[in-house]
């Protein structure tokens, strides 16, 4: 883009202010702090965001203080930390005074490491959890590991040591707000080095413009997909703009049209705000992607990128949510729903990006449930997803959005099966025909995940679920919940 | 005098000691063969795979692959020596020649200035195939008489004449899945070119030896000239037995052909396709038994899938027959083992090593017995256990000859019924199923015996080598590697004990062929009980060493002397065992010595399928209760109670971690891991995003482990007993705590509960439709 003039890559690595200008813009942060920093403590498990023994913690200038998360290295971009404060394990025992730092002097007493290889990435999950959350429960500190994974000790040492870290003072993780408001940038950033451009507008006016010049570019959010293009398939990103410091596509409002979340607000800070609507979204929000997954990742990239098994779209949709998109002409509204057309194919032109999703309140006389069956409770891709919202009326059910994902080429509706259910009573006879409908509604795929039969079979006996639970509250139906 | 110390140690034997690298893990300062500075010029390796599961390869074109950066294009004809990495029988190329065997073989390699110009450029070459039909299943190889090894029999007694008069009998089918090690760190190794043509190379590796061997086989030169070291794995759980060898050899070939430092790391994806893994099973079983539930005959037939090469698979298949038994007698039994050849990635060593699958179909049977008798299913196990203490004195003979002296297993089940509460919880479980429609709960309680020894005696022996130096500080060396199991702490506490020294006072080294030379793998959970003893043995040498220097020098006799926290006391006088050494070196006493050990009492006569193939069993037993959604196949595991034997441990901290980490492991395999490969022969779950082993959250909040305590009857070090593979059969119970949830959709059916392994929330709902209709 002309006159956008270019810079270098400005971040806090342990305390230090760090300036990169040479490396490509698909260098990933943990490339970098392995090969380039020499910080070799951060390891790569799996380079795609699935095992955490690459989790550092990254600080975010907020409202004036640095905002601490835990991300995967392995899948975030050296030029999305810019202006980003990076604490890797190397740096706790500075922290500390030259002792282990608490976590780490209870890994050590619990006997919490064996191979150890896993365990730096545990140490830092866990120094983020304590940072953050004073006062972790049992299920925060599995919700914090639930992306990392170790295969020596079954867990239950550093279960403990969790536990015991948790009862110790809090070491504070020094930030220096100042040192990071300096790296702020009130203008676009732009990086060149190796062949390869990356943007990050701070307007949408800005990324609207940049789009209209760069149509193809890669419009790169928290990169929790982004990544693995790089990591996994090897793609060349030649242009790459980056949504996540594009004041306009943050933030969080409420009216009574109901929640508005920009494009760019990641996973968890929307599901924080979608778990106090009331919907009863929370069970499947946690276990969507893992902690490090939720802290990178946003809503507003798991819509965009039109994946089939997208977690977050079945209850979206049942719940009629839309989302607005925007190019140099304006913006336009659509239902999320007829947002995907076919396989990896959107209704988005070019130049256009997405920039909000509203959210509807649902009706108080709204019955809603959203469900994930995948093989493990954390961190697995779904085999079947399904939301699902029916309006009463006078004991009918006057509309029914069936919401899946993993059943066809995108998150899809069951038709056939809503149609059944119009107009009809909330019985188990009629559940019964809505079930049988879903025959009509989806020939889904077989695939390692799930076979055919498997996704047709739970598509319909959730739909029964849905249906004990809403008629039967006592009813029994859910395996986690005693395993809490 | 005493003779006995009277003051305690830090870290000797049976202490809790911490592993003596968890303070470097926590703090990310433990290096790994990736963290180590690479030499000047380093170069990194990548390999082109085929893409087909069975091809004949018509030409390869390699001028492609020059870009700028490259260093080395390596082929089959490139080797200087024989294109062979495998373990015992021929099989494993480094490169494929005329074939390709299965989708993920290494074709051809690069070595380049980046990972990333070298995978770029090897996907430049053109390779031509043509196509060949492939085998992918066991039932294909048995059709088509496709083995990697001969078919092998057990047996004991007359199977077919007990079968036909037996009370009742049974056919039941069971499949199970592989597992992939999933270790944390993937296979990795580093070359660095020496003068006159010798090869050092740091090696992700359980096997060093190994992989000196056939460093110095590809490159035709002697192993004198080959240094192969490790100081840690990221994990091995048996992956880097064998497997390590292809990427040290690939490493070292680059290295020799550029004369520069070449490293090969495999990524995640590239290591799950290109690496072997634990071996699936088919097995067929024709069982008899009388109306108590007492064994009256078994026929049981395993077919092993090997994939393309034998690598370990005889071996293997060897244990799954040996462990057909478990910890019953089957008196009239015959076991045939199959080892079948597949278009697939050539399976290898995973933790028990074949003994899991052989062990969970006698288990099976036992849930089989007890439901089709109505039976509790825990008496149908008491009543088969072997009983050496019987009167008769006739119920301990295994199926391959090998009299079982210690069963211990009716011990165990005893305390673990009663700690587990295990009786009340039946007729809990019971009273849920009666109430709830749509969640079924289930419980199982499953004991383990596994013989300790590798089956091929000729491993049974190990090397160390022990420094005393001037300052009293000591270094151990021995043939054993370190993975995390804690090996090196034990034999480090081992060392220190012997001394009668603070264990800090000793420092393990990298494991280093130059230092102890010929070594075993380290595997078949026998590093601590073989090295420990060599260790022992070396320490001994110069500690005896020190006694005769003390007697002489003092005038004292041998018992004035003892060793006791850091000093000696020698007649009237204390020295610090510093001083001690200090004088005995000024007297030229050696302070340094090597260590042997070799494991008394085994012998195996493979043609006649009789033996004492191992030293001794170790023991365990298990208790599972797991909850079940019959709507969609979703499971929990709430409470497990595991009762183990580690005879007298010699770190009850590190044999805990081993219970706890085999049992989530065990689990793993027969629950949520499971392997899937395309109807072309192509692995689609390489990676963690497609391939579930346990979470956190997939470990019951209610875990209790226990030791039982007790010496090993045999003399192994400190009484103690193997742990690392033992523990990982546990996971047995939890996968029949789902067979028995599943059974209770229909209490009243008849039919045996058809769950198959891995029991994935679709296998389970699978079963349950089955029982249901």
């Amino acid at each position: 883009m002309k006159n956008i003039v270019t810079d270098s890559i400005r971040f806090v690595l342990n305390g230090k202010e760090i300036t990169v200008d040479d490396a490509p813009p698909t260098m990933t942060l943990l490339q970098y702090l392995r090969s380039a920093a020499h910080l070799t403590g951060t390891k790569e498990g799996c380079a795609e965001g699935d095992c955490g023994a690459c989790t550092v913690m990254v600080g975010q200038l907020q409202n004036g203080t640095v905002q601490y998360r835990s991300i995967n290295a392995c899948i975030a971009l050296l030029p999305t930390l810019d202006g980003r404060q990076i604490v890797t394990v190397e740096h706790l025992k500075t922290i500390a005074g030259g002792k282990l730092h608490p976590v780490q002097d209870a890994m050590v007493s619990c006997h919490a490491s064996q191979c150890g290889f896993c365990t730096p990435g545990f140490v830092m999950a866990l120094t983020n959890l304590m940072h953050n959350n004073g006062h972790a429960t049992d299920v925060d500190i599995q919700d914090a590991i639930a992306g990392n994974l170790c295969r020596c000790t079954g867990y239950r040492p550093i279960m403990d040591a969790a536990r015991k870290a948790n009862a110790e003072p809090r070491v504070e993780i020094p930030s220096d707000p100042v040192v990071l408001k300096k790296l702020q940038r009130q203008k676009i950033f732009a990086y060149e080095a190796k062949g390869g451009k990356f943007f990050s507008p701070v307007s949408v006016d800005e990324m609207a413009n940049l789009l209209a010049e760069y149509p193809d570019a890669t419009l790169l959010a928290g990169g929790t997909d982004v990544g693995l293009w790089v990591t996994k398939f090897h793609m060349d990103l030649p242009v790459i703009i980056y949504t996540g410091n594009v004041a306009g596509l943050q933030g969080i409002t409420e009216d009574a049209e109901g929640l508005h979340i920009g494009a760019a607000v990641s996973y968890a800070d929307a599901f924080a705000a979608l778990a106090k609507t009331g919907a009863g979204m929370e069970d499947l929000l946690r276990r969507l992607g893992s902690a490090h997954i939720r802290n990178a990742g946003t809503l507003g990239g798991n819509i965009a990128n039109g994946s089939p098994i997208g977690d977050g779209m079945p209850p979206l949709i049942a719940l009629q949510t839309r989302i607005v998109l925007r190019s140099t002409t304006g913006t336009r509204t659509l239902a999320l729903e007829d947002y995907f057309l076919a396989y990896k194919k959107q209704d988005k032109k070019p130049g256009e990006f997405l920039e909000n999703v509203i959210i509807p309140k649902p009706r108080t006389d709204t019955l809603f449930s959203t469900y994930k069956i995948s093989k493990r409770f954390d961190q697995d891709i779904s085999a079947v997803c399904a939301g699902f919202a029916l309006d009463l009326a006078d004991g009918k059910i006057t509309a029914a959005r069936l919401a899946y994902g993993g059943m066809a080429a995108t998150p899809k509706r069951a038709t056939a099966a809503e149609k059944s259910l119009i107009g009809k009573t909330w019985t188990q006879e009629n559940v019964s025909a809505a079930m049988q409908a879903i025959d009509e509604d989806f020939k889904p795929l077989s695939d390692m995940r799930a076979s055919s039969d498997y996704r047709q079979t739970v598509a319909k006996n959730l739909l029964q679920r849905f249906f004990v639970e809403t008629t039967t509250p006592d009813a029994e139906t859910q395996v986690y919940r005693y395993a809490e | 005098m005493p003779n006995k110390p009277v003051h305690k140690i830090d870290g000797g034997m049976g202490a809790a000691k911490a592993h003596d690298s968890a303070h470097l893990h926590v703090a990310g300062e433990a290096i790994y063969t990736d963290d180590l500075p690479e030499a000047q010029g380093c170069l990194h390796a990548y390999m082109l795979q085929s893409p087909h599961a069975h091809a004949r390869i018509k030409s390869i074109d390699i001028s492609g692959c020059w870009l700028p950066g490259v260093h080395a294009v390596m082929t089959a004809k490139d080797i200087p020596g024989k294109n062979e990495v495998a373990p015992v029988f021929d099989g494993d190329p480094v490169f494929a020649e005329e074939f390709v065997q299965y989708a993920g073989q290494s074709v051809l390699a690069i070595a380049a200035e980046s990972m990333e110009i070298a995978r770029k450029a090897a996907h430049k070459a053109v390779v031509e195939y043509e196509e060949l039909p492939a085998i992918l299943t066991v039932q294909d190889a048995i059709k088509a008489e496709k083995f990697v090894g001969q078919t092998y029999k057990m047996q004991s007694g007359d199977s077919a004449k007990a079968l036909g008069s037996a009370k009742n009998r049974l056919q039941g089918v069971l499949d199970i899945g592989g597992q992939d090690h999933f270790y944390l760190e993937g296979q990795i190794a580093m070359a660095t070119p020496q003068e006159n043509g010798e090869m050092h190379c740091w090696s992700s590796t359980q096997h060093p030896s190994e992989v000196q061997h056939l460093i110095a086989k590809v490159l035709a030169i002697p192993d004198h000239a080959v240094t192969v070291e490790v100081r840690r794995m990221g994990g091995g759980f048996g992956g880097k037995e064998s497997q390590a060898s292809l990427i040290a050899c690939v490493a070292a070939l680059l290295a020799r052909k550029t004369g520069r430092a070449v490293k090969c790391r495999l990524d995640r994806d590239d290591d799950m396709i290109m690496t072997g893994k634990r071996h699936g099973f088919h097995v067929t079983y024709d069982v008899g038994f009388d109306d108590d539930g007492l064994l009256q005959g078994l026929d049981m037939m395993q077919a092993a899938d090997c994939g393309m090469s034998a690598d370990l698979s005889n071996a293997i298949a060897d244990r799954a027959m040996f462990h057909a038994d478990n910890t019953y007698f089957l008196q009239d039994a015959t076991v045939t083992s199959y080892r079948c050849f597949t278009n697939k990635v050539s399976n290898t060593a995973f933790r028990g090593f074949g003994g899991p699958q052989g062990m969970l179909v006698i288990e099976y049977i036992m849930d089989d017995i007890a439901r089709h008798l109505g039976l509790d299913a825990l008496t149908v196990r008491r009543r088969n256990l072997y009983d050496p203490k019987g009167s008769l004195n006739k119920r301990c003979t295994t199926h391959y000859g090998m009299t079982v002296e210690d069963c211990i297993t009716a011990d165990i089940f005893d305390r673990l019924e009663k700690s587990s509460d295990y009786r009340a919880r039946l007729d809990a479980v019971a009273a849920f199923n009666a109430k709830n429609n749509i969640l079924k709960k289930g419980i199982a309680l499953t004991p383990v015996k596994f013989g300790i020894s590798f089956t091929l005696t000729m491993l049974n022996q190990a090397g160390a080598l022990v420094h005393v130096y001037k300052d009293g500080s000591v270094q151990l060396n021995h043939g054993g590697t370190e993975m995390g199991q804690g090996l090196h702490t034990k034999v480090c506490q081992v060392v220190a004990d012997v001394f009668q020294i603070d264990f800090e006072r000793v420092k393990i080294t990298a494991t280093n062929t130059s230092k102890v030379p010929n070594t075993s793998a380290t595997a078949a959970s026998s590093g601590s009980d073989l090295n420990g003893k060599a260790a022992e043995a070396a320490a001994l040498t110069i500690k005896q060493r020190l006694i005769d220097f003390a007697t002489t020098h003092f005038k004292v006799t041998t018992k004035d002397i003892c060793f006791d926290a850091g000093h000696v006391h020698i007649g009237t006088e204390t020295l610090t065992f510093q001083a001690l050494v200090q004088l005995a070196y000024v007297n030229r006493i050696s302070l340094s010595s090597t260590g042997f050990y070799a494991t008394p009492k085994i012998f195996w006569d493979r043609d006649k399928a009789q033996g004492r193939p191992f030293f001794y069993f170790a023991y365990g037993a298990a208790v599972s209760e797991v909850i079940v959604d019959t709507l969609t196949g979703e499971y929990s595991l709430l409470r497990a109670d595991i009762l183990h034997d580690a005879g007298r441990s010699l770190n009850p901290a590190i044999d805990i971690g081993q219970i706890e980490g085999g049992f989530v492991q065990g689990a793993g395999w027969l629950t949520s891991e499971e392997l899937w490969w395309n109807d072309k022969g192509v692995l689609k779950t390489h990676a963690p995003s497609t391939y579930k082993i346990p979470t956190g959250r997939d470990v019951p909040k209610d875990f209790r482990v226990t030791l039982f305590e007790g010496d090993n009857i045999e003399d192994t070090i400190y009484r103690s007993k193997a742990v690392g593979e033992p523990p990982l059969m546990l996971g047995i119970s939890v996968f029949l705590a789902l067979r028995d949830a599943v059974a209770a959709v229909n209490p009243q059916n008849k039919t045996l509960s058809p769950l198959m392994a891995p029991a994935t929330p679709e296998e389970v709902l699978r079963a349950i439709t089955a029982l249901k209709a």
